[in-house]
């Protein structure tokens, strides 16, 4: 654990992120009505609920892709919502992948997963390149060091996605809806790689509409729509009782 | 070399067809000297207007209103008069107010008449740079960008590393167009009697009387010149292609 990590007070124990009455608009629409949910070390959570109902919004705050009108979200104790946010710090903690993959298209997979660590944290490329190769196996595309993102198909993307993620050694990984652009056939690579990780200890918050994955990894699952937390609980509980009318007629859609 | 020389004065003698400078040494020396300022004014003026159209894209997206409004002045004042007046412009006007030194007995301007024109033309071509190279800032995704945000990339660093190799790419074929345009407007330095192949075969033609000769030279010249400069670009574009994308 770093330095700047310790200073900020935070301890293994208190929740890795902690969003507290968090509100969001963009303009005249507010598309977060305060949400508070805690992401306790080691844990993956899974946000579900229909589109346009902010999920995605949500966790772009946590990493500042958006900023927040009201409320807090600490990560690792490391205040979000706060004009003087250094970036780079919270990014060091907090990986994202996104549905588009949004690989750079001019470097080849390896290059994309050493890019950031080499630029970003000024490690040496040697070291760079060893890590890379083990997240590049990690990830099962040994093979496809040297492909460009073009060449590849998507669901192996999303893979280089992932491993660029985790090359920064995030200690929480953000997916923002990575299966929703990908062939079903290409879905399941890509959750097995997420599973894996969840299971290794990695801390997770998914965006998801894939029921099954949520309910066999996550450890609570959040409903939310129209920018409120409508119901959340653990899977098991979750899927079977839910009360709420809303969480009952997604369900009732999707299952 | 001398037979070369003699076929071209035999063809002087039998036909009327008086190409001096290939068999005049004194007009060879001229032409030679001719091509070497050209070519440097070309280099010099394509650096200065990608350098300046970088730096223009650059301050195009900055976040201070004073310089996106500096900026769009700058392009609209290059691209909206002819660059021949620019270039009396900057060379009588602009050069008058710069500082000299004593040449003995006269003052001579740090800045000469090459100077001037590689910074009137590099100016020029400068102010379409920057919307070429808008253009291709603008064609790379948003969602790329914040990718590189997400990885800890500074604004500056995801510019280096993500925005301009992709933007690049995508505008190459146009930076290709305008840059041939700049090396043949390099000619109107002519007008500031920048001794570069224009105004050469100017002098020449009226040393020798020899107009259409001279004529039938600059054309092939500058056909070869924009020939290299075209296969360049061409081969540059080959080369950064990228597998599977585009």
């Amino acid at each position: 654990m770093s330095d700047a990590k310790k200073a900020a007070g935070w301890t293994p124990e208190q929740p890795m992120v902690s969003i507290k009455d968090l509100h969001k608009s963009f303009g005249d629409l507010e598309v977060l009505k305060g949400i508070s949910l805690d992401v306790m070390k080691g844990e993956c959570i899974c946000i579900i609920g229909p589109s346009g109902s902010g999920k995605s919004t949500l966790i772009r705050c946590v990493n500042a892709l958006n900023d927040i009108q009201k409320g807090s979200i600490l990560v690792e104790g490391q205040e979000v919502n706060d004009p003087d946010l250094d970036k780079l710090e919270l990014r060091k903690k907090v990986g994202m992948v996104f549905q588009q993959y949004n690989l750079f298209p001019h470097k080849t997979a390896i290059e994309n997963i050493m890019m950031a660590p080499i630029t970003v944290l000024k490690q040496d490329k040697e070291d760079v390149a060893k890590h890379a190769k083990s997240l590049i196996r990690k990830v099962r595309l040994e093979g496809k060091e040297d492909s460009y993102p073009g060449e590849l198909s998507g669901g192996q993307q999303q893979r280089v996605a992932i491993a660029r993620a985790l090359a920064m050694t995030p200690d929480v990984m953000l997916f923002d809806e990575v299966t929703a652009a990908l062939d079903p056939e290409t879905v399941k690579e890509v959750l097995v790689t997420i599973q894996e990780l969840a299971e290794e200890g990695m801390t997770c918050i998914l965006v998801t509409h894939e029921m099954g994955f949520a309910k066999e990894v996550a450890d609570h699952i959040y409903f939310t729509d129209r920018g409120v937390i409508v119901e959340h609980g653990p899977p098991k509980t979750f899927f079977k009782k839910a009360k709420d009318p809303r969480t009952k007629e997604f369900l009732s859609q999707i299952l | 070399m001398e037979l070369f020389g003699d076929f071209f004065k035999q063809l002087y003698d039998t036909t009327g067809w008086n190409f001096v400078i290939f068999y005049d040494q004194v007009e060879w020396d001229r032409f030679i000297a001719a091509i070497w300022t050209t070519i440097r004014l070309i280099i010099a003026c394509l650096i200065f207007s990608v350098i300046v159209g970088f730096a223009g894209a650059w301050a195009q997206g900055a976040k201070s209103r004073i310089i996106r409004y500096g900026m769009a002045g700058y392009i609209q004042f290059f691209r909206n008069t002819p660059p021949f007046v620019q270039i009396l412009f900057f060379y009588f006007v602009v050069g008058n107010l710069t500082p000299s030194y004593d040449a003995g007995g006269y003052q001579q301007a740090y800045i000469g008449s090459f100077g001037w024109a590689v910074i009137s033309l590099g100016f020029f071509a400068g102010a379409f740079n920057t919307e070429i190279f808008r253009s291709g800032i603008e064609a790379v995704p948003e969602s790329t960008v914040e990718a590189a945000s997400s990885l800890g990339y500074t604004r500056l660093q995801s510019y280096i590393y993500v925005v301009f190799p992709l933007a690049f790419r995508v505008c190459l074929p146009a930076l290709n167009n305008n840059l041939v345009n700049l090396l043949k407007t390099t000619t109107l330095a002519y007008g500031i009697a920048v001794p570069e192949m224009m105004y050469t075969a100017n002098q020449i033609w009226s040393d020798n009387v020899n107009v259409p000769e001279m004529m039938i030279v600059l054309f092939l010249f500058y056909v070869g010149l924009v020939a290299v400069l075209v296969w360049g670009m061409h081969r540059w574009e080959k080369a950064m292609k990228i597998p599977g994308y585009g």
